[in-house]
């Protein structure tokens, strides 16, 4: 057993864990703070593929700003827990279901791919997925998407303003 | 050293229980929280692949996705609270005027 693989196992398994409370959990405060922890702990699952720079921005983006948007919406509208259970409907059996039957054809497949990782270089591994690399590739090769996604970013930010002031 | 499989299964049960979400729960904003959950299965997604080809390609598709999922987030709870403005709740089933 070395230390990677333990590390990996304790990341899974407490972001699953995560998981399961932010679909299940009654009241939407919960929900959120279990969606924050399944953050922090899917960044930990970054660093060990090495993506240094993913996980910086998943605990900026993810757990820092989109997280608090969605906590400031629920103290906003005061949402308390829901008040019933929801029965379970046909529609919803039938949702699970093909739940189930999604992730069994996703791992007939990916059981199918090749398991190892690549072997880079000390020279490629120094490198790979620091905040150098990554700046180079996008402001040079990724410019345009770049700059699309800032303009998205500022349209989505004056739509959101439009969209929820009673008045303008 | 951790076979790619592993992370490329848990992306894959995190997709899935982020479509659960979505199915089955009735909060608009929890059915949100659960998208968020799916995207975060895609990223997974890509930055396992990034490490299996050692081509850092991937990291910049993550990227992309986190900052187009910060405006989804943003447009998607704006809408929230206009429809909680209107109809007075976040509930999908309270949402029945395009219904047939």
């Amino acid at each position: 057993m070395n230390i990677e693989l333990i590390l990996f196992g304790a990341f899974a398994l407490l972001t699953l864990l995560s998981a399961g409370t932010v679909i299940f959990a009654r009241s939407p405060i919960n929900s959120a703070m279990a969606l924050v922890s399944t953050f922090f702990f899917m960044a930990g699952i970054y660093v060990l593929l090495w993506a240094h720079t993913v996980a910086v921005m998943q605990v900026l983006v993810y757990a820092g700003a989109i997280m608090v948007l969605f906590l400031f919406v629920i103290m906003l509208l005061n949402l308390g827990e829901s008040p019933t259970r929801g029965k379970p409907t046909v529609a919803r059996v039938a949702g699970g279901a093909a739940t189930v039957g999604l992730f069994a054809v996703l791992a007939i497949i990916l059981l199918k791919l090749p398991a190892e990782p690549a072997t880079l270089s000390a020279e490629a591994q120094a490198s790979f997925g620091t905040i150098a690399t990554m700046g180079q590739v996008i402001f040079t090769k990724w410019l345009f998407p770049f700059e699309a996604v800032s303009l998205l970013l500022l349209v989505a930010m004056v739509g959101a303003v439009v969209v929820a002031k009673s008045r303008i | 050293m951790v076979p790619i499989t592993y992370y490329l299964l848990l992306a894959a049960a995190l997709f899935c229980m982020g479509m659960f979400g979505v199915l089955v729960r009735r909060n608009a904003l929890v059915v949100f929280m659960s998208v968020e959950l799916m995207l975060n299965a895609a990223n997974l997604t890509f930055v396992s692949f990034a490490r299996m080809r050692g081509d850092d390609l991937g990291h910049v598709s993550a990227f992309f996705v986190i900052a187009v999922a910060a405006a989804e987030a943003a447009i998607g709870l704006a809408i929230v609270i206009a429809v909680f403005r209107s109809r007075g709740s976040v509930l999908l089933e309270d949402l029945r005027t395009m219904k047939h």
